[in-house]
């Protein structure tokens, strides 16, 4: 008897409830919810490639082909508010929900029921954000920017724009409170701050930038309600206000958000590259330092996205120089990584090969960056596709690309099979050359002066165009193959080893292979 | 020094190579006809080799550990993981870098915001979706739009080839004019939305925002032609806002200013006189198919639940007078703009008379400019 009831309370520890429906609307474990997260990421992460692939589709060749203008607008705002806040921001949260957890030796995240309640509104945000395309007058088509005035000419699609970024946004602050809650309160005995894994030093990082700036946004959007339904003239110049107000409150938002993109890339990337280098991070509390320095900076640089708007030349020149410091700590970044990289004794499994990728292109993002940060020439690749190019440079081979490395990483722990590698390996090698064909070209159309966000452009630009699009289809259809590959090892697989790689240091490798429901039950001890 | 020289001959190289695969090829920034937008890419280039040369360096050292410090080659991983050293180099060199950077690029941006000592005034006035262009002191003021050729074959699957349009998209029925080696001041504004004027040729970009006038200027150094669009999303035609900016000497630019000025007096007369009702019904298309058709389309329908229908409406086939006021007053909070402000007592009486016995629809009544000025 006695026996028995052990054996079956093992056995829930282990496997969890059975796999139903409401399991996964119920759960508050840590495991199910990151795979939820993941799962539903990965499918928005299709849907906004489909709507990038419309927009390529109709830049192919000069003249309208495919869709007319008001159309592809709605294409560009919702590709990016589909990439942005329910592909990239969830990928990262299921990651997190995963991997903190067990990187720092605690049994569960420190609110496990408001952890499922993060998780279940997305699907309700994105519900209420997608319909838009088929409400009267289609989806908001002023850009994921939403300036006012023209964003209070958007129809009846405007107040669910507004309420899904609410929603969304809610989410994104529980979840960030969640983090920070348990990184505090939940590390294992003797896994002091400076001894967290980078992935975690980065996500409370994150965390922090998200709690502080998501409210902003909301402030904002909720100005423009009530200037669209209640009269309020915040943002319109013949009641007192001001647009150009909006662009300041946003931008405090939108630039701690493009780093809310990237900082937890740079902690997936400081976790393989030791592993696969089998050489331990260089630099770990100067990564940290960085890694802080750039949340700080990210605060004081918004007005760079606004150079053209008529500033004050002091202010010109202050959020120039502030934004060049950032180069500083993100320099110091990348030398780490090559330096972590060098005399190691390398191999180059699939998780490798993308944190490499993700270090050159990264980079490369990085390098415009700094070009756009000189005003006056922020003057002439403003709003051209060279800031196409800059920001798909850091977002996709950079945020994407660390998303899918962690995945590659971090897949035979979750499921405890291993995935195919050569197929890894083909899946990053024909990702990296379209993704190149895709977005390098943009450098010199935007240096040609062609505009963003236009549906049809002059014959001068027809080339390099054709090429981007030639580039975006091969890199969208390749991406089936990602699918195919996690999808395939979730069902089945070798069995992975409990360490999975050679080199793998870690808490997480101590677990085994799925690691059981509930795991560090008892916490371990770092010494 | 050595570096510098080295700079010049790569600025040269590039330089030559950009002219030389100018045609469609085009990689690299213009240099522009203006000191401001030379020293642009003076700035842009300096940037663009100091990029270069650190990515050489870090790729460089980056590949060569790869190539070399692998597990298939036997090589035993190292075990250090800090050096003080080494971090305060790459922290302080960067640094010193970016402040070579900064300063060239501080000291152009004082220059280029300095706008005083101007010899002519432009006011530029952007609306959903075109420009509007004001000579102050001369007494002229015109909108420019985009070309009918452009816009025809822009028409989705028009079937006509955009290679075969000149200019395609980047052409407009009347440019901006002004004379070449002439420190020009620029204000911006706009009517509707947010836009933004831009011309790289010229190094100039500045939004148009509603409300607030920004300043700029530009001095052409030689007489030509020099096209740019508008940058900002403005809506749903914001890729059909180009920008033609023509330079002249003096003396063609002295002759444009009184030919203008002529026209325009003969415009004025245009609002004085009675007018039948098929010359207001000829004169009323030509105003549809630039000012209203973008929106309501050229056959009148519209775009259901976004810009609505001209034929069959009920202010186009209602009471005249609230069909006028809602073209002199526009409808808050849509693109429906106040087109008092924009269109002549002319205009406006031919633009009403065809919208209510064109495009399908055949009210009957008609208006005279004397009725539209009343109405004002």
């Amino acid at each position: 008897m006695n026996a028995q009831a052990v054996h079956v309370d093992h056995d829930d520890h282990d496997h969890g409830p059975p796999n139903s429906g409401m399991r996964w609307i119920t759960t508050t474990n840590h495991k199910d919810i990151g795979t939820l997260y993941l799962l539903f990421s990965l499918l928005m992460f299709f849907v906004g490639g489909l709507m990038a692939l419309i927009i390529r589709a109709e830049l192919f060749k000069p003249g309208l082909q495919l869709v007319n203008p008001d159309f592809f607008n709605q294409m560009t705002t919702m590709h990016a508010l589909v990439m942005i806040f329910l592909a990239v921001m969830p990928a990262f949260v299921g990651l997190a929900n995963w991997m903190i957890p067990i990187m720092i030796g605690a049994p569960d995240m420190a609110l496990p029921r408001m952890n499922n309640w993060s998780f279940w509104i997305l699907p309700f945000a994105s519900v209420i954000l997608i319909s838009t395309l088929f409400v009267n007058g289609g989806a908001p088509a002023g850009g994921w920017t939403m300036y006012p005035p023209l964003v209070l000419q958007t129809g009846a699609s405007f107040p669910m724009l507004i309420f899904a970024v609410h929603l969304l946004g809610i989410s994104s602050i529980m979840g960030s409170i969640n983090i920070i809650a348990t990184i505090m309160n939940m590390r294992a005995p003797g896994m002091t701050y400076m001894k967290m894994p980078l992935f975690v030093w980065t996500w409370f990082i994150t965390a922090y930038l998200l709690i502080a700036t998501m409210p902003v946004l909301a402030g904002a959007v909720t100005m423009l309600l009530t200037d669209k339904y209640f009269g309020t003239s915040f943002f319109s110049a013949a009641g007192g206000g001001d647009p150009v107000m909006f662009q300041h409150i946003f931008w405090f938002f939108g630039h701690p958000e493009v780093y809310i993109l990237i900082l937890p890339a740079f902690g997936i990337v400081s976790q393989i590259i030791p592993t696969f280098a089998r050489k331990p991070l260089f630099g770990y509390s100067s990564m940290v330092y960085a890694t802080a320095s750039i949340a700080f900076l990210s605060f004081i640089v918004w007005a760079h996205h606004m150079f053209t708007v008529g500033l004050a030349v002091e202010a010109e020149l202050f959020f120039m120089f502030a934004t060049m410091l950032i180069a500083v700590p993100t320099g110091v970044k990348v030398f780490n990584w090559v330096a972590t990289m060098w005399k190691g004794s390398m191999t180059f499994e699939t998780p490798m090969l993308f944190a490499i990728g993700f270090v050159v292109m990264f980079t490369i993002g990085g390098f415009s960056g700094v070009m756009l940060a000189m005003t006056p020439v922020d003057f002439q690749y403003h709003d051209t596709y060279f800031v196409v190019a800059h920001f798909h440079y850091v977002l996709v081979p950079g945020a994407v690309f660390a998303i899918m490395a962690a995945v590659y990483y971090w897949l035979p722990k979750w499921t405890g099979h291993m995935y195919n590698d050569k197929l890894g390996r083909i899946h990053f090698w024909i990702s990296a050359v379209f993704v190149n064909i895709l977005f390098f070209p943009q450098h010199f159309l935007g240096l040609a002066g062609m505009p963003r966000r236009i549906p049809d452009y002059s014959v001068q630009f027809a080339d390099f165009n054709m090429i981007s699009s030639i580039g975006a289809f091969g890199f969208g259809f390749s991406q089936l193959l990602f699918a195919y590959i996690v999808i395939s090892t979730i069902r089945k697989g070798k069995q992975a080893t409990d360490i999975v790689w050679e080199g793998a240091k870690g808490l997480e490798w101590t677990l085994s292979s799925p690691p059981p429901y509930h795991s560090f039950s008892v916490q371990p001890v770092i010494k | 020094m050595v570096m510098v020289r080295f700079l010049r001959t790569a600025t040269l190289a590039t330089l030559l190579l950009a002219a030389k695969a100018q045609a469609d090829w085009q990689m690299n920034l213009t240099p522009g006809v203006t000191e401001v937008s030379e020293d642009i890419y003076g700035i842009h280039m300096m940037a663009l080799w100091v990029c270069i040369i650190i990515g050489i360096v870090v790729f460089g050292a980056m590949f060569y550990s790869i190539l070399h410090h692998r597990k298939d080659k036997g090589h035993q991983a190292a075990t250090f993981h800090e050096s003080t050293k080494v971090e305060i180099i790459w922290t302080a060199v960067p640094v010193i870098i970016l402040l070579s950077l900064a300063v060239p690029a501080a000291q152009a941006l004082i220059k280029m915001e300095d706008s005083s000592n101007s010899e002519l005034t432009v006011k530029i006035t952007a609306y959903q979706w075109k420009w509007q262009y004001e000579y102050p002191n001369e007494g002229i003021k015109f909108f420019s739009s985009l070309d009918t050729k452009s816009r025809k074959a822009g028409v989705k699957n028009s079937g006509i080839d955009p290679a075969s349009v000149e200019h395609y998209l980047r052409q407009v029925d009347s440019p901006l004019v002004v004379p070449a080696g002439k420190k020009i001041r620029v204000l911006i504004t706009s009517n509707d939305v947010i836009h933004s004027w831009g011309v790289p040729a010229l190094g100039v970009k500045k939004d148009a925002i509603p409300g607030f006038v920004n300043d700029t200027w530009f001095n052409i150094k030689t007489p030509g032609e020099y096209r740019g669009q508008c940058v900002e999303l403005c809506g749903k035609d914001h890729g059909y806002m180009p920008i033609t900016v023509v330079a002249l000497d003096d003396a063609a630019f002295q002759t444009w200013v009184t030919e203008q000025k002529t026209a325009m007096a003969a415009a004025q007369n245009d609002s004085n006189k009675e007018w039948t009702k098929e010359e207001l019904i000829e004169k009323g298309s030509k105003v549809y198919a630039t000012t209203c058709s973008a929106c309501h389309q050229a056959g009148g329908q519209g775009i259901p639940g976004v810009f609505p229908a001209m034929t069959g409406s009920k202010i186009a086939t209602g009471d005249i007078k609230a069909h006028l006021d809602i073209v002199l007053h526009g409808k808050a909070n849509t693109a429906m703009q106040a087109f008092g402000n924009q269109l002549s007592d002319a205009d406006i009486a031919a633009v009403i008379t065809f919208e209510r016995n064109g495009l399908g629809n055949s009210v009957g009544d008609m208006l005279q400019p004397a009725d539209v000025k009343a109405a004002r």
